[in-house]
């Protein structure tokens, strides 16, 4: 296990390396002048544009530059925006309502997809299975910022039973984004367990436990989930390296101050540094999440191993 | 025993395709998404059959009036017919659509079908590439690229969409490419492979008549899928405001000028999200029935 942890970590490194440098070209070798509308209605001083190619290394060729910000990255220096502000800094005040509205996503996601996904798995071409494959098949096709938007004027504007947007991100606040953000993902998750079920449902093992009889709550319950969650599981833990990065429309619908709308802001406004910065973190949570993902498989199901 | 064969095998014996094909002649499920479908394709080859008005009017005296019996869904912000934009509105969803899974399934199941075939260092090499293009998360990636493709300002409508097809073609291919590369690997190693090379067949050959009919089913049920996820991504970029916009008429533009408006005039916001989410339901339907249809293990 040890060994194969170190091999993936080893091939992460040029996945790390070439997505962050895809992401740095794109981002600094955008043709204009990424100083311009900086300094308010005038055009920018020549010494502060000096200034500033200096302090980002522009008048360097494209990988020295990548070079010196890897360097300055290994340091734990994520560097500073044009205005001043250290990105790390910024980073650090953002995340962690990012990942709190993604657990709540997750376990929202998980609660609801895994219960219909077992229920309709267990009955069989009935009126819940198709209630449930129907609902999913919607649930899928709508765009999450059109869900959002219903909610938010339903609930928020016309009932009024919720606060249009969070104000502060506390869990409870956080409970109504986080359904917007997971209502795709759940009906992928129903459709993966209702799937993993039907299929186990006639597996041996089920038949011998039934034969023994044992009470059907724990057939269900022990036996079954347990063999049939491990593709369920998989897919949440890719989702919450999805939800991390991918949380940019929910969090600017609902106004909630994390990482999505703190990059969304970066890249209009054109602040190179701290765009490539939220994306290191983003792609380094990813990959690990990959990882992290990939040793749960072997510890859920004994039959693999990696060696 | 002529005769019992003859009983045994009724007509000639259908392919995996004509299969598929009965199958999915008994579906409902498949006849509602493809009558939904081809309404959806009338409407943006033949905007002017269903609405006569023009969806570039704009007058500022008939803003925000809600839906009536002249204008059936109102007007918007602007003064825009909101039915007349939404019927005009199918065409650049549709090509947007269409375009990017083409480029897609072509540019994806070529490199994949390759790695697969040549295997070693070729194979090593394309599936790094691919890891790479995987790790940036999809929106962010997208709205990277369209920023900087959008630096250049002022675009013709040709042009707008042809930076979203191109954002969605880099950033989607690998998934393509790795469903054919698979597929290839497995094809490989099957007898009939085997056979054309013994016969001396040239790789071309092996790759174009033997593998390629093989190995195009799974390719073909992602296609229907990411057709209509690849709508409802346009229209989530077009609703960030960087992926299609004015001049072009589109669902997400739509949405992205009423979301504003959307305490006082919900109704500009529902009706362009209503005609997204049944076309992304169609297609969804449709992959869902092919699938099955093709999937011998769902039957």
């Amino acid at each position: 296990m040890g060994f194969y942890v170190l091999r993936r970590l080893l091939q992460m490194v040029p996945v790390f390396l070439g997505t962050t440098f895809l992401i740095y070209a794109l981002v600094w070798a955008v043709p204009g002048d990424p100083f311009e509308g900086k300094c308010g209605e005038r055009d920018c001083p020549a010494a502060y544009v000096s200034a500033m190619r200096d302090k980002f290394n522009l008048d360097d060729p494209l990988l020295v530059q990548y070079g010196k910000y890897l360097g300055n990255l290994a340091r734990g220096d994520f560097g500073e925006t044009s205005a001043g502000l250290a990105v790390g800094e910024r980073i650090a005040t953002a995340f962690p309502v990012t990942l709190r509205l993604a657990l709540v996503a997750l376990l929202i996601e998980a609660v609801i997809g895994i219960t219909a996904g077992v229920v309709s798995g267990l009955r069989n071409r009935g009126f819940l299975d198709s209630l449930v494959l129907v609902s999913t098949l919607f649930l899928i096709s709508i765009p999450v910022f059109v869900t959002g938007y219903v909610v938010q004027l339903v609930f928020g504007l016309q009932l009024g039973l919720i606060s249009p947007t969070v104000t502060s991100p506390t869990w409870g606040n956080l409970i109504v984004p986080g359904f917007v953000l997971a209502s795709l993902s759940m009906a992928y998750v129903a459709r993966l367990s209702r799937a993993s079920i039907a299929e186990n449902r006639r597996a041996d093992y089920v038949r011998t436990a039934l034969a023994k009889g044992l009470p059907q709550k724990r057939v269900v319950g022990v036996h079954m989930l347990r063999n049939s969650l491990i593709p369920v599981i998989t897919f949440l833990g890719t989702d919450l390296g999805a939800f991390l990065g991918g949380a940019i429309v929910t969090e600017g619908i609902f106004n909630v101050p994390g990482v999505g709308g703190l990059v969304y802001r970066s890249i209009l406004t054109k602040d190179g540094a701290m765009v490539t910065g939220v994306v290191t973190v983003l792609v380094l949570v990813y990959l690990l999440m990959t990882l992290l993902v990939d040793m749960l498989y072997a510890v859920l199901d004994p039959r693999i191993r990696y060696d | 025993m002529t005769d019992q064969i003859a009983v045994l095998a009724p007509d000639k014996p259908r392919g995996l395709f004509g299969d598929a094909w009965h199958a999915l002649r008994s579906r409902p499920l498949f006849w509602v998404s493809t009558s939904l479908i081809l309404l959806v394709v009338l409407m943006a080859v033949f905007p002017s059959l269903f609405t006569a008005a023009d969806p570039g009017l704009a007058q500022l005296s008939r803003s925000r009036q809600p839906p009536s019996s002249d204008a059936w869904f109102g007007f918007d912000n602007q003064g825009y017919d909101i039915y007349a934009r939404v019927i005009h509105g199918a065409r650049a969803s549709i090509v947007v659509g269409v375009l990017a899974t083409a480029g897609v399934v072509v540019l994806g199941s070529t490199i994949g079908i390759l790695a697969g075939f040549y295997g070693r260092w070729l194979d090593a090499v394309v599936s790094r590439i691919a890891d790479i293009f995987v790790g940036v998360p999809f929106v962010l990636g997208a709205i990277v690229i369209l920023t900087t493709l959008n630096a250049s300002g002022g675009a013709g409508p040709v042009r707008i969409v042809a930076q979203v097809v191109l954002s969605l073609v880099v950033l989607s291919w690998p998934v393509s490419m790795r469903i054919m590369r698979s597929t290839a690997i497995a094809a490989k190693q099957q007898d009939y492979v085997k056979a054309a090379r013994a016969l001396g067949a040239s790789p071309r050959r092996i790759i174009f008549k033997h593998m390629l009919p093989n190995c195009v089913a799974p390719v073909l049920v992602y296609s229907t899928i990411a057709l209509g996820a690849f709508i409802g991504v346009e229209a989530t970029l077009s609703y960030l405001g960087i992926g299609l916009r004015q001049p072009v008429v589109s669902w997400g533009v739509m949405i992205n000028s009423a979301k504003d408006y959307l305490r006082v005039a919900p109704h500009a916001l529902l009706f362009p999200a209503g005609f997204l989410t049944a076309t992304v339901l169609a297609f969804v339907m449709l992959g869902d029935a092919v699938r099955e249809a093709l999937d011998p293990k769902l039957r």
